[in-house]
């Protein structure tokens, strides 16, 4: 805290006004992942972040620091998060040897937290691992690292050099952004699930309407699951934010329990009630209805029933979005004793090995092969358009994954719609968009 | 001099697809398929000192460094646009490639109009107009002086070792 002392008078300056209120969540944790007692707004500050995350673009960054790491070594070789998840299994002899470089340069250094191919999509098995906890900071060198915000830690991507420079250092800088209030009130309806919530949000408030902010998510939240809040943390990049944050409750402390996390192992952070805001929005939910993001942006958001009826050749169930058992659960609940259209593809790419287990434990992965579905190995899957589930010019997907850019599943001169788990599922159905409202048991 | 312009949201599967992700990271690797999505001409007519301009939230989407390595190593001189994606940003900082946020310079800019960038000045001439941007805080300026935040950690681990 700085006064201007002039003579006798203290001058009140705005920056001291401002320390007089109350704080958001991130200058909280920024604050104390940089040693100070407060932040603001605007500063830069050097942080020591918990864990950096990277995934099959490791091979990549260990190329541009390699006399490096041999002369000064890791920072911190419990800092790096390393899991093989994008191309999984290798697709081809480069993939097979990047993969290859990984676990020989997880064994040399030592990595702590390294997950191999099979184990699932790096953000559902950090969390899983109980790796990003309450009160935390993780980078990564995915953009939707964002996703731990579900677990009220503050995440958000980064680029392969900074990643590098990380593990080399231990540290980097990051400009305390100012944070946008998300108010939810209500429940959401039948057929109405998280995903059609933050496309909701998404197609208000634009791919850029949080660009540089911290969206801070209040409200009655008992109605939304740890699953659900990973939804809709996953896709906080999706309109730009610097991380897109739950508080923790009895839900989170719950998933940590679950996960072999000690309760006194973590601190949750949350703002204060008289926090300032650059931006606050309120959202009723039980006013909310299923929708679609048409091609080729995320805030392209339209009702479903603009859009039901056009023909869908593959619909695609998984991704760090929605690759969930609970995803999994919603799907075979709609296709069980049904079969997919003949005109219609079903492909399912489970988030991790243990989210497949439960799906296959209570019946959901029986009802979905029953029903005709391709089911995939745990990772990413079609998602990025590297391998599996590629769409052919001309063709229309319906995903669950969280972006619909030109070109993004491989071919620029296809369609790619984003929806719900039930959405895509009664379109499966159906061969066209359908309302899930119409189809659900 | 040629100035490339584009609109809003551009994302990074337009200025480097995904698919490519994981077989191209050289420069040499990434130059053929820069922008491939975008405009298909760019990346057999672009030249040292070319400059784009761009609608708002350009580089939207993964967190994807390969579109900033392709163009630092193109030669672009400048990205002017109305404003940047935040992964985007940080990348670009980190590989000393130029960004500049101005969304008056962009709506000024007429096609054909000649546009020369000063980054130490802090200004951008479009035609006659010429507009100005704040300077980058001296912390971040460091790092892309330095060549990139490769470049300024050689430095920093070399101070640490004394």
């Amino acid at each position: 805290m700085r006064h201007k002392k002039t003579g006798v008078v203290t001058l009140i300056t705005a920056e001291s006004i401002r320390l007089c209120m109350g704080q958001t969540f991130v200058e909280k944790v920024l604050a104390a992942k940089a040693g100070r007692e407060s932040v603001q707004p605007g500063e830069i500050v050097t942080v020591r972040p918990d864990h950096v995350l990277t995934h099959d673009n490791t091979a990549a960054i260990m190329g541009k620091i390699g006399p490096e790491l041999e002369e000064y070594g890791i920072a911190d070789p419990q800092m790096p998060l390393i899991v093989i998840d994008h191309v999984v299994p290798a697709a081809n002899e480069k993939t097979a040897a990047n993969h290859q470089r990984i676990r020989q340069f997880v064994q040399r250094q030592g990595i702590a937290h390294f997950y191999d191919a099979g184990e699932g999509i790096c953000h559902q098995v950090v969390a899983e691992k109980g790796l990003a906890l309450p009160g935390q900071l993780v980078l990564g060198s995915d953009s939707h690292t964002c996703s731990y915000g579900a677990l009220n830690c503050l995440a958000t991507g980064i680029d392969r050099t900074e990643a590098a420079a990380l593990w080399l250092t231990g540290e980097t800088w990051l400009k305390v952004p100012p944070s946008i209030k998300m108010t939810l009130t209500g429940s959401l309806p039948r057929g109405v699930y998280a995903k059609d919530l933050i496309l909701h949000i998404i197609g208000q408030v634009s791919a850029s309407g949080c660009s540089y902010q911290t969206v801070e998510f209040h409200g009655e939240l008992e109605h939304l699951s740890i699953s659900d809040r990973f939804t809709m943390a996953n896709m906080g990049v999706e309109m730009d934010s610097k991380g897109a944050v739950f508080p923790c409750d009895r839900h989170t402390r719950d998933y940590l329990r679950q996960a072999g996390v000690r309760p006194d192992s973590y601190r949750p952070v949350w703002a204060d009630p008289d926090a300032a805001y650059a931006q606050e929005h309120l959202y009723d939910l039980d006013q909310l209805e299923p929708v679609v993001a048409a091609p080729h942006t995320v805030d392209n958001v339209r009702p479903v029933g603009e859009l039901a009826g056009l023909p869908i050749h593959q619909c695609f169930l998984g991704t760090c979005t929605n690759g969930r058992h609970t995803d999994l659960r919603i799907a075979a609940d709609i296709l069980r004793g049904e079969q997919v259209h003949s005109h219609t593809r079903m492909v399912v790419a489970p988030a991790s090995r243990a989210e497949l287990q439960k799906a296959a434990a209570d019946g959901s992965l029986e009802a979905l092969l029953e029903a005709g579905a391709m089911v995939l190995p745990p990772g990413c899957g079609p998602c990025l358009g590297a391998h599996q589930g590629v769409l052919a010019p001309g063709e229309r997907c319906l995903s669950t994954a969280n972006r619909n850019f030109k070109g993004r599943m491989g071919c620029k001169e296809a369609e790619i719609y984003l929806a719900s788990p039930a959405t895509v599922a009664a379109t499966a159905l159906q061969g066209a968009i359908t309302d899930p409202r119409e189809v659900l048991p | 001099m040629t100035v490339w312009l584009y609109g809003d949201d551009v994302n990074t599967d337009m200025l480097f697809p995904g698919k490519y992700t994981y077989t191209c990271s050289t420069p040499e690797e990434i130059r053929p398929h820069l922008l491939e999505e975008l405009d298909p001409s760019f990346a057999s007519r672009v030249q040292r000192g070319d400059i784009i301009m761009a609608g708002k939230n350009f580089g939207c989407g993964s967190s994807r460094e390969q579109p900033v390595v392709g163009l630092r190593a193109v030669g672009i001189e400048a990205i002017v646009a109305k404003s940047f994606a935040r992964i985007f940003y940080r990348a670009a900082i980190n590989q000393g490639l130029v960004l500049i946020e101005c969304p008056a310079a962009v709506e000024a800019y007429r096609e054909g109009d000649p546009v020369e960038v000063d980054a130490e000045a802090g200004t951008v001439r479009v035609g006659e107009q010429v507009f100005s941007f704040p300077p980058l805080p001296p912390e971040i300026l460091a790092i892309r002086e330095a060549g990139g935040l490769l470049p300024y950690t050689w430095k920093k681990l070399q101070e640490k070792k004394g």
